[in-house]
């Protein structure tokens, strides 16, 4: 996994509550079975009429947010389905952060196995950045994961927080498959005494 | 040791290690699969020269983007198609059983799971599907995971957690008559909103939770998730194990009396402590309708479109004011004056036998209104021969209603059953986000007996009022 220590970019501001992942990527994008190649289809039903043209007044065709990787959104930042193609939507359009107030649960998960932040910040602290990232141009912002911190160099900071082994991971870019077969023999010993009950097995050879 | 909760008990039982300074690995009893959010887990596994650990543990099928036109006709969407051929594949190289497209136990992942007996009292269960709340229902913890998650389940047949918090939801009182699990989950989101439950595994407990039948509990902790919670549970007891004994892949004979024994003991303990407790009057209730885009954005069948200044929250007020303007619909419309294009019985929230009596018991011996195209999906092929021998296609068929094939169809419309820009649908389903059943489409969640009222009215009508035949 790709580590994740500090990232400086510019902040486009999705004035949204709720973004589902729906909205994210659209389910007839959700066929493929490969995890690349879903950053065109990012806010598909958003960004494009139904006959494919461009909506020119959404944000992310603004012209001045073209080079943004950082995202800025109102509470429960994607809710909904789990599907994780969500993170590589984003990830493969350019993002690094996401900004919230809040996140919901799985998506949050699945941004972690990604390398891909997740920035819990307090509603006036999302609803300045929001502010700022509309009135200035090129507004950036610097994502400090070692120090929880975020500052845009021009007087706004603020801390955030992350539980301690998830930023661990995310620090080094560990591949947390490999950090859970470290514990093998604790796993071989645990399916010892819960065997899978009798019946169970017919599954095999129905 | 200090009173524990439903939840507690669950996730003890299930720690493998805790090491310092990292997450709980806990144990995954059974890992659902599905032709979606697989394929890119197997690709890694492979990549990596990876097995899949415990093959006994994982059960696959196919529901998210088959058709329900009759099982003998091709699949036209080859992209549909080849996802389905990966995962047969797959389950074929790694020795993954498969419930296939065309098995008589095919069905939506989460209806065969409890249906075959695997989903079981007292389990963790994990599908990269955040509908996998539904298992809560017999008390599990189960919960949605993206595909790294299944990956590394898949390999590891674990998964680091961070330890949720727990939420009890008590509904005291009973359901009234017309008033169902459905409009009591909608009612909770309604009241603590989509991100209500963040970070939470809720249990829920009460008098009107004890009441339901297993199949209304199945709907209730599956709309958990609606509601941001992490999992949904719900106690076992006699009505759970009434429902599992004899199952196919169930325990028996004194496997079976001895897990009943430890499924007996689950039950949050007198005096356990829960982060946060809300009460509900059950006679609070009534038919919910949603008006907006999303599941908390409801209110009761007698009630109106809410007006805006309704909204003290300034971002509340313009999601309001956008999702009005998706749904074209205008401030104060009385909800029972919404006319309706389509309506859709089906999905992993209300597509169980029990689902399809009580429509039918609204569609017998009426006929769908003719500006109405309405559509039945069974959850699964057990489902669709119980209610074929029941007679309930019939009563379905004459009304004018479509009876189809097994699978999650317009519930997320990635397979051909999808609403055209614009159409209107009462939905037995689980989410109305944005374009969910098809670009544009306007989606109102209901009850089955509510949908299949509004496809013979041809707009919402209270159910409590209706004439049955």
């Amino acid at each position: 996994m790709q580590p994740f220590r500090k990232h400086t970019g510019v902040v486009v501001p999705l004035d949204k509550v709720n973004v589902d992942t729906d909205q994210i990527i659209p389910k007839q994008f959700l066929k493929r079975i490969e995890r690349t190649g879903f950053g065109e289809f990012l806010f598909y039903d958003w960004r494009f009429s139904g006959d494919g043209k461009k909506i020119a007044d959404f944000v992310l065709h603004a012209p001045r947010y073209a080079k943004a990787s950082i995202l800025v959104a109102g509470k429960n930042f994607g809710c909904g389905s789990s599907r994780e193609h969500a993170v590589w939507a984003l990830a493969d359009y350019g993002f690094r952060v996401v900004i919230a107030s809040s996140f919901a649960d799985i998506f949050s998960n699945n941004s972690l196995k990604n390398g891909f932040l997740t920035v819990r910040l307090s509603d006036d602290e999302v609803r300045e950045i929001t502010r700022c990232a509309k009135e200035i141009n090129n507004y950036e912002l610097t994502v400090d994961l070692e120090a929880l911190r975020v500052d845009d160099g021009r007087g706004f900071a603020a801390p955030f927080e992350m539980d301690e082994f998830s930023r661990h991971c995310l620090l080094n870019g560990l591949d947390d498959i490999g950090l859970t077969l470290q514990h093998d023999a604790s796993i071989a010993a645990y399916e010892a005494k819960h065997p899978v009950h009798a019946e169970m097995t017919g599954i095999l050879t129905r | 040791m200090p009173p524990r909760t439903l939840f507690e008990k669950v996730w003890d039982a299930h720690v493998v290690t805790a090491p310092k300074g990292q997450s709980a690995l806990l144990y995954i009893d059974l890992h659902l699969v599905h032709e979606v959010t697989s394929p890119q887990a197997f690709d890694g596994l492979r990549a990596a020269g990876r097995a899949v650990r415990q093959p006994l543990r994982t059960v696959a099928t196919v529901d998210h983007n088959i058709p329900t036109t009759p099982r003998g006709l091709p699949i036209t969407d080859p992209i549909a198609a080849k996802q389905i051929e990966a995962l047969q594949k797959n389950c074929r190289e790694f020795g993954v059983p498969l419930f296939d497209m065309d098995s008589a136990e095919q069905g939506i992942v989460h209806i065969i799971g409890p249906e075959l007996g695997i989903t079981l009292p007292g389990m963790t269960i994990v599908c990269g599907d955040s509908h996998t709340s539904t298992h809560g229902a017999f008390g599990s913890l189960a919960f949605g995971i993206g595909t790294s998650e299944v990956e590394h389940v898949l390999a590891t047949q674990c998964l680091p957690q961070t330890k949720p918090k727990t939420m009890q939801i008590h509904v005291s009182g009973k359901l009234a008559a017309g008033v169902t699990a459905k409009d009591l989950a909608l009612g909770i989101i309604g009241r603590i909103g989509t991100d209500g439950a963040t970070g939470h595994v809720i249990e829920y407990a009460g008098d009107a939770v004890r009441g339901l039948s297993m199949e209304g509990r199945m709907t209730l902790c599956n709309m958990s998730i609606e509601a941001g919670a992490r999992a949904g549970m719900i106690a076992p007891d006699d009505t759970t194990f009434v429902y599992s004994r004899g199952r196919r892949f169930a325990p028996k004979g004194k496997d079976w009396e001895d897990a009943v024994a430890y499924w007996c003991t689950l039950a949050s303990d007198p005096g356990a402590k829960f982060d946060r407790v809300i009460e509900i009057d059950a006679a609070s209730l009534a038919p919910f309708v949603t008006w907006g885009t999303n599941p908390g954005m409801v209110v009761a069948v007698t009630a109106r479109v809410p007006e805006l200044k309704s909204f003290a929250l300034d971002a509340d007020r313009r999601a309001a004011e956008q999702a009005l303007a998706y749904m074209g619909l205008n401030p104060g419309t009385p909800v029972e004056e919404i006319a309706v294009d389509r309506v859709f019985i089906g999905s992993c929230t209300n597509s169980r036998i029990e689902d399809l009596r009580a429509a039918a018991r609204v569609a017998k011996g009426q006929h769908v209104n003719p500006k109405v195209r309405a559509m039945v999906v069974p959850g699964s092929q057990a489902i669709k021969r119980a209610a074929e021998e029941e007679g309930l296609h019939r009563i379905f068929l004459d009304a004018g209603f479509e009876w189809r094939e097994s699978g999650c169809s317009m519930c997320l419309g990635m397979n051909p059953d999808f609403l055209q820009p614009g159409e209107r649908c009462a939905s037995t389903s689980n989410r109305n986000f944005e374009g969910r059943q098809g670009r544009g489409g306007r989606t109102h969640l209901v009850s089955p007996m509510m949908a299949a009222a509004a496809a013979i009215a041809g707009h919402f009508t209270d159910i409590r009022n209706w004439r049955f035949n």
